[in-house]
C-alpha cells in the first residue's frame, strides 16, 4: 500500500516571510475594497466557517465592487436560508430549482461537490448531463446537473434492507453511514442514477504518497468521515446530500454558492418568501422522470 | 472415483479462496460491480445457488409429502444438498456485501418494505428448518423402507412431515421473493415484471430438479442401481418438463421484448440476443444448458450417468440464465447522457467479471460441494443394510460405495 511519510518541501520562501506578505496584501485589498464600495469589508477568503447571527453573512462571499445579479441572488438565498433555520426541523423542506437556461456547462458545481465532500474516484454527486441539438450553424448544447432528487417518496428508502436510507423530516433523503450495510440495492432501486458505491479507490493510490486531501475526512452529515479500509464511508452507498453539513451550519450547498450562472437555486418550499417559490412559478418548469411518481423535489427551468 | 472428487473439491476450493484473500486485501476494487452497475457474477452466483437450494428442497419434499416412491431413497440427499447450496449462495452474497460485519441489523431494525429483508429473515427460518429435518432424520427413520422398519422411533415420522410442509411453504416464497426482489425495482424495466417472482420459481425448480439428477446419476451416494435407475426415469422427464416451461416463459419475454423501443426497455433485449455477451445466452443457456441434455434426456435407453451429466450441464446453463437477468438489467444508463457525463473507473456503464469474481465464483460452487460431500460423508444416516439387487443391463453403476 501507499507509504504515508511527509513530502520535502522545497520553499523559496520562508513560511512566515510568505503569510506575512500575504495577510498584509489581503488586509490592504480588502481594505480598498471596502473603501470603494463604502460597505464593511469582509475577509476575502471563502473558507472561513461562518458565523450565524441575525446579521451574518451565511457564506462569506467575495465582495464585488459592483453588486451582481448573481450576488444578490446569493444574498438572498442566505437570508432564505436563515429564515428557514430559524424554523423547527419538520417544518422546513428544502428543495432545488435549476434554470437550465443559465447553466453554461462549467461542471464548477461537480467539482465544488467533488471538493466538498471529498469524493473518491467512482463517486460523483452531481454530474452535468449534456446534449447537442442540431447541426452546424444550427447547432445548441444543453446541460443538465444532476443532483441527488430527494424524491418524496424515494424508491431508495423502499428497498434498503436495514433502513440505513431514510427520509428526514426536511425533506433530505439521508444515508447512516454506520448502517449501511453495502448491499447496493439503493443504486439499483434509484432511477436517477443519483447514488454511487465507494469501493475504496484513491486519486492517488499507485503514488508514492496519498495526498492529505484525499486522506482529510470527509464533513457529511455534520461527522468526520476519514476514509479508511474497512470503515464507512468505503463500502457504502452515498449520495448527494443537499450539504446538509453546510446547510447545519448556515452554509448553502456547495453546488448553489459556486455556480457562476447563478442556475442553481436552493430553499425551503415551505417558505412562501423565498427565492425556490418565486422560481417554482415560473414557467417551463419540469421534473425528470415525473412518470415514477417519485416526486423529485429538485426541479429545471427550460 | 470418490478419491479425485475429494482432490478436485479441495483444489477448487484452494485456489478460489485466492479470489476471497483479494476481496479481504483490495475490497471492493477487486470486484467488477461499480457505481454504475451495482450488481455482478457475484449476485448472479447467489442467485443461482439460492434457486438451487429451494429447487432441490420442493422436488425432495413434494415427494415425500405426496409419497413418490422412486425419490424416496434421495430424499436425505437432497436435504444435504438445500443445505449445502444454500450455505453457498448465503457466502457468495456475504462477500459481495460491502459491509459483512453490520448483516446482523437485518435481524435488530429489517425494513418490512424491503424484499431483501424479507429474504434475509425466510433464509433464516429456511435453513433452521433444513437443520431440524436432517437431525429427525438422522435420528431415525422417518419414512421407513418396506423390508427395514425396525429403526424407526415412534413419533418421529410426524415432525419430519410437517416441517417438510412448512419448508415447502418457504421455499416457494423465497425462491419467487428472489424474483420480487427485482420485479419490485420500477427504475429498471426489465426487471419491473410482475411474472418474474413465477419465472424464478420455475428456474428454481428447473435447476434444483437438474441439480438433483446429477446428484442421483454421478454422483450416487451408495444407491442401489435399480433404484437410481427407477429415480432417474422419473427425474429425467420432471427435469425436461420444467426447462421447456421455463424456456416458453423466456420465449414469450423475448418476442415481446423485441417490440420495445424506448433505450431502458429494449436495450437489455439487444445486449442479451446480439451484444458482445450474446454467447451467455445463446451458447451457454441454449446450447450447453439445454439443447444438448434436452436431447440426452429424451433418449429412451439413457444410462444414469449420461442423465446425471446432463443434469450438470443444466445447472450450468443456469448460471448463464441468472446473469443475463441482473447484469443486463444494470446496463441500461437511466439516461443516454448519464456515461458522458462524467468518466471515471467505477462510473462506467459497462460490465467485466474481474478475475477475483471469477475465483470467488470457484470457491462458492467448491464451496457447496464440499459441504455437501462432508454432509453424505458424515451425517450419521441410518443406512440400510445392503441387498443384493442385480442391475439392470442399461444402468451403468457408479462405483461411488460410501459405505465405509
Amino acid at each position: 500500500m501507499v507509504g504515508k511519510e511527509r513530502r520535502e518541501a522545497r520553499e523559496p520562501v520562508t513560511r512566515r516571510e510568505f503569510l506575512a506578505k500575504t495577510a498584509t496584501g489581503m488586509v490592504l485589498g480588502a481594505v480598498s475594497l471596502g473603501v470603494l464600495n463604502r460597505n464593511p469589508a469582509y475577509a476575502a477568503g471563502t473558507m472561513a466557517a461562518p458565523v450565524v447571527g441575525p446579521d451574518s453573512r451565511a457564506t462569506a462571499v467575495k465582495e464585488w465592487p459592483v453588486k451582481s445579479d448573481w450576488e444578490n441572488k446569493i444574498r438572498r438565498l442566505e437570508q432564505d436560508l436563515e429564515r428557514a433555520l430559524g424554523k423547527p426541523v419538520e417544518q422546513r423542506k428544502w428543495g432545488m430549482v435549476i434554470d437550465l437556461r443559465r447553466c453554461v456547462g462549467c461542471r464548477a458545481c461537480t467539482v465544488a461537490c467533488k471538493a466538498e465532500n471529498h469524493l473518491p474516484p467512482g463517486v460523483v454527486y452531481r454530474p452535468v448531463m449534456e446534449e447537442e441539438r442540431g447541426t452546424y450553424p444550427e447547432v445548441q448544447r444543453q446541460f443538465l446537473p444532476r443532483p441527488c432528487m430527494h424524491c418524496e417518496k424515494p424508491p431508495c428508502v423502499a428497498v434498503c434492507p436495514v433502513k440505513a436510507t431514510y427520509k428526514r423530516p426536511d425533506g433530505i433523503v439521508a444515508i447512516d453511514y454506520n448502517r449501511c450495510i453495502g448491499c447496493r440495492y439503493c443504486l439499483a432501486a434509484c432511477p436517477y442514477g443519483a447514488r454511487s458505491f465507494d469501493s475504496g479507490r484513491f486519486y492517488t493510490q499507485d503514488t508514492p504518497l496519498l495526498e492529505p486531501y484525499e486522506s482529510e475526512p470527509a464533513l457529511e452529515y455534520g461527522k468526520q468521515w476519514p476514509r479508511q479500509k474497512g470503515r464507512s464511508p468505503i463500502g457504502n452507498a452515498r449520495k448527494c446530500t443537499f450539504c446538509l453539513h453546510r446547510l447545519q451550519t448556515g452554509q448553502l450547498p456547495a453546488c448553489v454558492t459556486t455556480c457562476l450562472g447563478g442556475a442553481t437555486c436552493f430553499g425551503d418550499l415551505n417558505d412562501p418568501r423565498s427565492m425556490v417559490r418565486e422560481w417554482l412559478a415560473r414557467e417551463g418548469l419540469m421534473r425528470l422522470k415525473e412518470e415514477l411518481g417519485t416526486e423529485p423535489q429538485v426541479y429545471y427551468l427550460t | 472415483m470418490k478419491k479425485i472428487s475429494w482432490i478436485i473439491t479441495i483444489a477448487a476450493l484452494l485456489v478460489g479462496a485466492i479470489g476471497v484473500y483479494h476481496y479481504l486485501v483490495f475490497g471492493e476494487q477487486a470486484a467488477g460491480y461499480s457505481s454504475a452497475v451495482p450488481w455482478g457474477l457475484g449476485v448472479a452466483t447467489y442467485m443461482l445457488a439460492s434457486g438451487l437450494s429451494a429447487g432441490v428442497y420442493l422436488i425432495t419434499s413434494l415427494v415425500y409429502i405426496c409419497s413418490v416412491k422412486e425419490l424416496e431413497p434421495f430424499r436425505r440427499v437432497g436435504l444435504v444438498a438445500a443445505l449445502s447450496a444454500l450455505l453457498a449462495a448465503l457466502v457468495a452474497i456475504g462477500l459481495d456485501l460491502g459491509h459483512l460485519g453490520r448483516a446482523w441489523r437485518v435481524f435488530i431494525s429489517p425494513n418490512p418494505h424491503s424484499p431483501m429483508a424479507w429474504m434475509v429473515w425466510l433464509y433464516t427460518i429456511y435453513l433452521l428448518l433444513l437443520i431440524l429435518q436432517l437431525y429427525f432424520d438422522s435420528r431415525g427413520d422417518s419414512s421407513p423402507a418396506p423390508d427395514a422398519g425396525t429403526t424407526e422411533i415412534p413419533g418421529d415420522k410426524r415432525p419430519g412431515r410437517y416441517l417438510a410442509i412448512i419448508g415447502v411453504l418457504v421455499a416457494l416464497a423465497f425462491s419467487g421473493g428472489l424474483g420480487a426482489l427485482l420485479g419490485v425495482v420500477q427504475a429498471r424495466p426489465y426487471w419491473s415484471n410482475p411474472l418474474l417472482p413465477v419465472m424464478f420459481l420455475v428456474a428454481a425448480l428447473a435447476s434444483g430438479s437438474a441439480l438433483l439428477t446429477f446428484i442421483v446419476g454421478v454422483v450416487n451416494p451408495g444407491q442401489h442401481a435399480e433404484e437410481t435407475g427407477r429415480a432417474i426415469n422419473l427425474l429425467a422427464r420432471i427435469v425436461v418438463g420444467l426447462l421447456v416451461f421455463y424456456l416458453l416463459f423466456e420465449l414469450v419475454e423475448m418476442l415481446l421484448g423485441s417490440y420495445y423501443l424506448s433505450p431502458s426497455h429494449a436495450l437489455p433485449y439487444q445486449l442479451i440476443l446480439t451484444g458482445p455477451n450474446w454467447w451467455i445466452f445463446w451458447i451457454v443457456h441454449l446450447v450447453v444448458g439445454a439443447l444438448i441434455p434436452v436431447l440426452l434426456l429424451v433418449r429412451s435407453n439413457i444410462t444414469a450417468k449420461t442423465a446425471g451429466w446432463a443434469g450438470f450441464l443444466i445447472t450450468l446453463g443456469f448460471l448463464g440464465v441468472r446473469y443475463n437477468i441482473v447484469v443486463p438489467g444494470l446496463l441500461a444508463p437511466p439516461f443516454p447522457a448519464l456515461p458522458a457525463a462524467y468518466s471515471e473507473p467505477g462510473l462506467v456503464y459497462t460490465y467485466v467479471p474481474t478475475q477475483s469474481e471469477w475465483l470467488v465464483v470457484l470457491f462458492v460452487l467448491a464451496l457447496g460441494a464440499f459441504i455437501f460431500k462432508l454432509g453424505i460423508e458424515y451425517l450419521p444416516f441410518n443406512r440400510r443394510p445392503d441387498r443384493v439387487v442385480t442391475p439392470p443391463a442399461r444402468h451403468v453403476k457408479t462405483g461411488a460405495d460410501l459405505s465405509r
